[in-house]
């Protein structure tokens, strides 16, 4: 008898004839892991908090069936049903820092569950804290009970959460995307936890993940969803090697390869830095003093040149994006970068307007990006109005339109409002907002992180084909090695702040020279990298 | 009211689809408007005269009493029965509905003023004899006018205080926070009554006191938004374009924080008026004889015998802060995106 079983469960928000969940069946073993996968929009979220009850205000649910070991808990009543959140069923969620709240101490969040579930006293509930502490393999003091969420490691909060989930001893555990906010090689080792605790206490696991690679992994069973309807089930190998669906065949096809168009040899330098630090102010000390400044960036030089991409990998808080904006001279920082021979250092104001022009940035956030009060077309024709003073209105609409059409978005784009389009539509506009005053240089800072991985694949596509027809460089930052390795000749891993490794991407990734860089590559492709030898080509999808 | 964007559209229908708001507003704008033409509505002089064949409108330019073959060189009083029918004996007038302006003194009290509602004077007349309703007509436009000009230019200082030490922050946030600390900290109340005791306040004096006290209202609020929203990728981007700070400010950001500021807007107003009437209340207002709803609410209270005083200006008063709720409620639900949200799905 399985742990958990949906039978046609449906969730719906305007109207019970167009479904956002569309009868949706599935079982959950104990012991076992299902993974749920799908794109942004397909409904995996929706099915697991319907589960829990915790659908959002107006959406409306209905469902043959939920059962929980054999019991029907529709019939349950509500007060009933709520016991099992945190009880039966424990959760975690994508993103730590939004899900543990700010002003609880380690020892409240987990207690609370504990409290309200099993009526614990002050000294069981801590000893109780203290023993989850060491399962999930933090330190069990006192100390780290007194701590906030923010003196915590993305990690640590993620520990911290599975601490909670698993509070009440649940059957059942509902992992919802519980590592996509998180560094690669973080993880890792967060994934290997949820495996030794799901054999240690027979858990039923139900995976929500976007990430057909982790999937292939972890899980035992996979669903894939796409708009609302589950279209295929399987064992994970079978499923992946041989995926029946066309929409699962997508997917697959859908992680990134392939390789940058080689580069000839007398390509000349377009961008140099030298010696570039940026350091941002340390933490207060008592009234007046101030900690030891925080080096962002340290003494770190680099050179791209005409229609090269130079990809900067590394984890979160190594500096990356902190590089990209003092490349743009967007904050204050201390070295040389030159532009076409040009020195930027020095200008500053109306001296380095003109500049500008040749150097352009697009963002990871496709909602944060695009002010959602200017139409499209005025967002994009502010470089024009800038730097291109003598055009008049109907010039700039027409080398609008020319070059929304180019980067693929439909021909009425210019009148619309960025909250029209999707992610990936809004991702395209961002780039022709900076290709509208032709810049020589593009740099990308996480361009395709926020998206799905076959909109990652058309904006790739979109970005090699400019590169090929403009011949422009490309700065491409970002956390994810596999989209990094499609489009880079050159990759440059930080750490820190500064560079660990630098050198031609395929070099880089079949002899790694760095340990912390070998660490980075097996962690996204799951598989051992010998020393400075050519490492296991099996594809991590393929396991 | 569509101007094309979607948002501000999306927000005008949330804001209508609140009734009680939308009335309101409609009805206030209404009142606004008719008071606007206070002297066509309450004056003690004719609209339109029509005097041997010519016509003369007595509402914008004064005519002396011999025009109309009167004896003094002075201007005419239409009221006076000598008058009035020397002009009637060749020709017309045509009077406003109600005929007393706001200093109108009625002579012709057959009691002691202030004198009990009549068909002569509709709400009774105050101690010194002038008409309590066009008074009251008077005092609303004086009210709003003065409620909307001091809102709006101390919300255009207030705006561009908060957007400059939002937007560079650092050192120039630090110490204007700390001046808008000190600053707000100063009791407003008496010291514009230490003020108007050594100066006789007019209505641009009074305005110009009370605007170097009540321009922090909305600082915090728009320093905030800028504070959050100069980190912003769009922003990012118009700097990596090199567009200037000017239109960064006033194009990418002001809008966005606008939506904070336009759901303040009708409660500032709101406390520009009530300001206004407690000092007026207390006699540190406006100078003597002018038509103010604290001055009639003060008159109220000083005759108890009259209550049509204190009743009137009592009900003219709730109404419009009433309104003015009312409106500013549906304002601040129709800017709220978790409001709007939901009527979406």
């Amino acid at each position: 008898m399985s742990l958990l079983r949906l039978e046609d469960l449906s969730v719906w928000f305007n109207h019970p004839a167009r479904p956002v969940v569309d009868r949706v069946s599935l079982s959950v073993d104990a012991g076992r892991t299902l993974a749920l996968v799908g794109e942004s929009g397909s409904g995996k979220s929706l099915t697991a908090m319907s589960v829990l009850d915790l659908l959002p205000d107006g959406a409306g649910r209905q469902a043959t069936a939920i059962e929980l070991d054999g019991e029907n808990v529709l019939n349950w009543s509500a007060k009933r049903r709520r016991a099992l959140r945190g009880g039966r069923i424990g959760t975690i969620f994508q993103e730590p820092l939004t899900a543990l709240n700010p002003l609880h101490r380690v020892e409240r969040q987990i207690g609370e569950a504990i409290r309200i579930h099993q009526g614990l006293g002050r000294t069981a509930i801590r000893r109780r804290c203290l023993t989850l502490l060491e399962q999930v393999e933090l330190p069990a003091t006192e100390d780290m009970l007194k701590r906030y969420p923010h003196q915590l490691s993305g990690g640590q909060r993620q520990r911290v959460m599975i601490a909670m989930a698993l509070a009440n001893d649940p059957a059942l555990l509902i992992a919802d995307e519980p590592t996509t906010a998180l560094d690669v090689t973080i993880q890792e080792t967060i994934l290997n936890l949820l495996r030794r605790l799901q054999r240690e206490r027979n858990l039923g696991i139900l995976l929500i993940s976007h990430d057909l690679g982790l999937v292939g992994r972890y899980a035992d069973q996979v669903a894939v969803m796409h708009q609302g309807r589950i279209v295929e089930t399987g064992a994970t190998r079978g499923l992946l090697e041989n995926p029946a669906h066309d929409y699962t065949r997508h997917l697959l096809a859908a992680e990134p390869g392939g390789h940058p168009e080689p580069l000839t040899d007398q390509a000349p330098t377009l961008l140099n830095a030298e010696a570039l630090s940026v350091s941002f102010k340390g933490p207060r000390r008592g009234w007046f003093g101030r900690g030891a400044p925080l080096a962002a960036v340290d003494d770190l030089s680099l050179t791209l040149r005409r229609g090269e991409t130079l990809g900067v990998v590394g984890e979160s808080g190594s500096g990356k994006s902190t590089l990209a904006l003092a490349l743009l001279r967007l904050i204050p920082a201390n070295g040389k970068v030159a532009l076409l021979d040009q020195p930027l250092d020095r200008l500053s104001g109306a001296a380095l307007r003109p500049w500008r022009r040749h150097m352009q940035v697009v963002f990871q956030d496709p909602f944060g990006s695009l002010n959602p009060r200017l139409s499209v077309g005025r967002a994009v024709d502010e470089g024009l109005r800038v730097h291109h003073k003598e055009l008049d209105a109907a010039q700039r609409a027409e080398r609008t339109r020319a070059l929304l059409q180019e980067v693929g978005l439909p021909a009425d784009s210019a009148e619309r409002y960025p909250h029209e389009f999707s992610g990936g539509q809004r991702q395209r506009i961002a780039i022709a907002r900076a290709l509208i005053v032709e810049p020589d240089l593009l740099i990308l800072d996480e361009p395709t992180s926020a998206l799905d991985r076959s909109v990652q694949a058309q904006v790739l596509e979109l970005l090699k084909g400019l590169q090929q027809r403009r011949g422009l460089s490309y700065l491409f930052i970002s956390h994810d090695l596999k989209v990094v390795r499609a489009i880079s000749h050159r990759l440059l891993v930080m750490r820190h702040g500064r560079v660990v490794e630098h050198g031609d991407t395929e070099r880089v990734f079949n002899a790694p020279q760095q340990a912390y860089t070998r660490r980075l590559i097996e962690a996204a492709y799951n598989r051992t990298v010998s020393e400075g030898g050519a490492g296991d080509e099996k594809q991590a999808v393929a396991h | 009211m569509s101007g094309g964007n979607p948002i501000w559209q999306r927000q005008w229908r949330a804001f209508r689809r609140n009734r009680r708001g939308f009335w309101s507003l409609a009805l206030f704008l209404v009142l606004f408007v008719l008071s606007l033409g206070a002297e066509f509505v309450a004056n003690d002089k004719p609209v339109m005269v029509r005097y041997q064949g010519e016509l003369y409108f007595p509402v914008f330019s004064t005519y002396p009493e011999t025009t109309f073959g009167g004896l003094f060189e002075t201007e005419a009083n239409y009221r006076d029965p000598f008058v009035a029918e020397l002009i009637n004996e060749d020709g017309w007038m045509l009077w406003p509905p109600i005929r007393y302006s706001h200093d109108t003194i009625n002579y012709e009290l057959s009691v002691p003023a202030p004198a009990p509602p009549s068909a002569e004077n509709w709400l009774g007349t105050d101690d010194q004899g002038r008409d309590v309703l066009a008074r009251l007509i008077y005092g609303f436009r004086l009210s709003v006018l003065f409620g909307l000009i001091l809102t709006i230019t101390s919300s255009v200082i207030g705006i561009v205080v908060g957007a400059l030490q939002g937007y560079y922050g650092g050192w120039f946030d630090l110490s204007g926070q700390r001046f808008v600390e000190v600053w707000s900290s100063m009791p407003i109340l008496y010291l514009i009554i230490v003020i108007s005791s050594f100066v006789v306040p007019g209505f641009w004096t009074l305005l110009l006191i009370m605007l170097l006290f009540s321009w922090m209202t909305l600082v915090d609020l728009v320093r905030a938004e800028f504070l959050r929203c100069r980190n912003l990728e769009y922003v990012r981007a118009a700097q990596a374009l090199g567009v200037r700070t000017p239109v960064i400010l006033f194009r990418h950001m002001l809008p966005n924080a606008m939506v904070a500021t336009l759901t303040y807007l009708p409660f500032v107003l709101n406390a520009s008026v009530i300001l206004l009437t407690s000092l007026d209340f207390i006699g540190f207002g406006l100078p003597p004889g002018s038509p103010s709803l604290g001055e009639l609410l003060g008159q109220g209270k000083a005759n108890l015998h009259a209550p049509w005083l204190g009743l009137s200006a009592f009900v003219t008063l709730a109404v419009m802060l009433s309104l003015l709720v009312f409106a500013g409620e549906a304002v601040r639900d129709a800017f709220d995106p978790r409001k709007y949200n939901d009527s979406a799905a």
